[in-house]
């Protein structure tokens, strides 16, 4: 069984029809880079796998280790192992980080019916997975994000990535706003990440990132669908060509 | 009696409401005659209605109705269910100085363990002692005005005298606890601190109901004064039950150099008002002003302040949260008054509203009036729903809806709650608030 299918997904905001049959297959241990020009629909398909409302799917099916992914709340698939990687994300003022990791984390594990970590375990835990991704301690006693660099902002993603363990990581343009040196870290911290019991979805616009994590699958998307898939050296073929081939072939 | 007395007595129509419990109140001669006055103002202007700008989203006639009898005197019953009732509050360590149905419980209270510096008296002691007939001052209202306040005056069966010396410094919080007892009847208290010169003090106020009492009345006055560089860390947690109605009037005079903190919660009372009157007496002071209202069901809470910059150098900060589901209704009204000679003022008042229903309504009302030209002042007022994006966010995380909008509603209040110096109100407050949050299912 596969670990997530995307199949003939159709999806809408509102009146306009965003994803038209899109279709995809990812297998544990796999790393799958989807790319494609701005509004081709990439952060869509991260949000609707996420569960974001807004969205309504009017066709097609999700399904993660063969359950139907649409039936479930977004912290029932957290819970399930699916993680999206925000491309911009929130600040939560007065939310203080480490107080977030910790509830976020049990309430994944009381989701599964697990035990809760008590508190000195998982403080230690934390420190251990942020000093491994550079992330300084003082920026755990802060709100969730706030006043932290666009860099830090992706290194809390990454953290809380290392911490919740899932089981498909979804990275949604990662490498945005990052300059070359906070891309390394991040990618690094990703890259410390892969393992056979995990996928990763790499969304991007750009070929840059996947010199640092190096995809087994490129999928190219364009107006709502993926018109063309192959090995990583599709990505280089993009970069030398651009995207506008696709858009006519749309 | 004296003539003044027997004069008005022959001219006035006394309601029942007051001579039939005349004799339960404590004090003679002025201390009476300035009862009556207070009584007569209050039936003159009846309970506050929506006509009065200050009490426009507030209107006791249609919410209050009537006012109830006087609470019966506790007895040993009354005090026994009291003591029940206090568990819920004592978590904190501190001098507790208990009030039930309206009269100082000594039984309850902690009075023979004080420190020194600190002098605890009761109103009835003081009003009752024939020594002290000059004290009908206790019944003054000062800066406060309105039906209400009145009310408490005439009706003021009991309350603590709080006299802190010059430089006392007290290791325990104080803790005033009304408690009620009684079903469908009213409590006035009237409470008095006074801080001498650099003193330190904190001072925590909690309303309680016993079990099985109904829909008290609560009329509280307290009269709070910070001498020069004195320190007051003052809160107020209201977790009244939801059918009590209580209304609280709070007057604060602030001398030279002293810091004041007041932080008031209210997540209590189906019907409620905290009007709070703070003035600066000295330069250089600051006022750190606070409040968090929780509301739900059909709870009605008026928090109004009154901030008089009287005096030039003074600073003060309001920060003001509300939190209003079902069809409850939150009301912040703020008006800081700036006088000719205040000059170099600092004063910046921000109320934000969060409501969790579309019935849930929460009404803002600044009021700047500056009349110097040297100051910085500002305000601002916001209302909304919780940010869809930062609850997607902590759901994609693995939060539930309800544990998703507990942490951001936490965090909304903790912005008001984090003023709160002591680790251990600060503590008591976050718990209120994380109470009520789980109460919510």
């Amino acid at each position: 069984m596969s670990l997530l299918e995307v199949k003939d997904l159709q999806v809408r905001v509102e009146d306009r029809e965003i994803l038209h049959g899109l279709s995809l297959t990812v297998n544990k241990g796999e790393v799958h880079a989807i790319m494609g020009p701005n509004g081709s629909g990439k952060s869509t398909l991260s949000h609707v796998i996420a569960g974001k409302p807004g969205y309504e799917v009017t066709g097609g099916e999700i399904l993660f280790n063969g359950e139907d992914l649409l039936d479930m709340a977004p912290d029932e698939r957290a819970a399930k192992g699916v993680f999206l990687a925000f491309q911009y994300p929130v600040e939560i003022p007065g939310v203080v980080t480490m107080n977030f990791l910790r509830t976020a984390y049990n309430a994944q594990r009381k989701a599964r019916g697990e035990s809760e970590l008590m508190a000195p375990e998982f403080l230690k835990k934390v420190r251990e997975v942020a000093k491994r991704l550079s992330i300084p301690q003082d920026m755990l006693k802060r709100g969730v994000n706030v006043g932290f660099s666009g860099g830090e902002k992706k290194r809390n993603e990454i953290l809380q990535m290392a911490l919740f363990e899932p089981s498909l990581c979804i990275l949604d343009e990662m490498d945005s706003g990052l300059d070359i040196d906070a891309l390394r870290i991040a990618a690094d911290g990703v890259n410390a990440l892969r393992s056979p019991g995990r996928a990763m979805v790499v969304i991007t616009h750009y070929q840059r990132l996947l010199n640092y994590i190096v995809p087994d699958f490129v999928h190219v998307m364009s107006r709502g669908k993926v018109v063309k898939s192959g090995g990583k050296e599709l990505a280089l073929e993009l970069e030398a060509s651009g995207y506008a081939q696709f858009d006519d072939a749309a | 009696m004296n003539v003044v007395l027997a004069k008005s007595e022959t001219r006035r129509v006394v309601s029942d409401i007051f001579t039939s419990v005349r004799d339960r109140l404590p004090g003679a001669g002025k201390v009476l005659d300035a009862r009556l006055q207070a009584f007569e103002a209050y039936e003159r202007a009846g309970l506050p209605h929506r006509r009065l700008e200050d009490w426009k989203y507030t209107d006791l006639r249609a919410l209050m109705r009537e006012v109830l009898p006087l609470a019966a005197a506790p007895d040993a019953s009354a005090l026994k269910r009291s003591e029940a009732a206090l568990k819920a509050v004592s978590a904190v360590d501190a001098y507790r100085l208990v009030l039930v149905d309206g009269v100082f419980a000594p039984s309850l209270s902690s009075l023979k363990k004080l420190e020194a510096g600190v002098r605890v008296q009761t109103l009835r002691d003081v009003l009752e002692d024939s020594s002290n007939a000059a004290r009908a001052d206790l019944l003054e209202n000062g800066v406060a005005s309105g039906a209400m306040i009145a009310l408490n005056a005439a009706m003021a069966t009991d309350g603590v005298l709080i006299t802190v010396g010059d430089g006392s410094v007290l290791a325990k919080p104080l803790h005033i606890v009304h408690v009620a007892t009684r079903s469908a009847a009213a409590s006035y208290t009237r409470s008095f601190l006074k801080l001498g010169k650099a003193a330190q003090v904190t001072l925590l106020e909690s309303f309680v109901v016993a079990e099985g009492a109904k829909s008290h009345q609560v009329n509280d006055a307290v009269t709070i004064s910070l001498g020069d560089n004195a320190h007051l860390q003052h809160v107020r947690l209201m977790a009244d039950s939801a059918d009590a109605t209580n209304i609280t009037t709070a007057i604060f005079t602030i001398g030279a150099n002293a810091r004041l903190a007041t932080f008031n919660m209210t997540s209590g009372g189906g019907l409620s008002r905290y009007q709070g009157y703070l003035t600066f007496a000295g330069e250089g002071a600051e006022v750190n002003a606070n409040g968090v209202n929780l509301l739900n069901g059909r709870q009605h809470a008026d928090t109004t302040l009154f901030l008089d910059h009287a005096v030039p150098h003074c600073s003060s900060r309001e920060v003001f949260r509300s939190v209003v589901d079902d069809r409850a209704h939150s009301v912040f009204q703020g008006r800081i008054i700036v006088q000719p000679d205040a000059q170099k003022t600092d004063a910046k008042m921000m109320t934000r509203a969060l409501l969790l229903s579309d019935e849930a309504e929460a009404d803002n009302k600044p009021e700047l009036e500056i009349f110097a030209d040297d100051v910085t002042c500002g305000h601002g007022a916001t209302t909304g729903a919780l940010d869809e994006s930062l609850l997607f966010y902590l759901r994609a995380r693995g939060l539930s809806e309800k544990e998703a909008q507990s942490l951001l509603i936490q965090a909304f209040v903790g912005e008001a709650i984090e003023s709160i110096a002591s680790d251990d109100l600060r503590e008591l407050a976050v718990s209120t608030a994380e109470r009520w949050l789980a109460a919510r299912g």
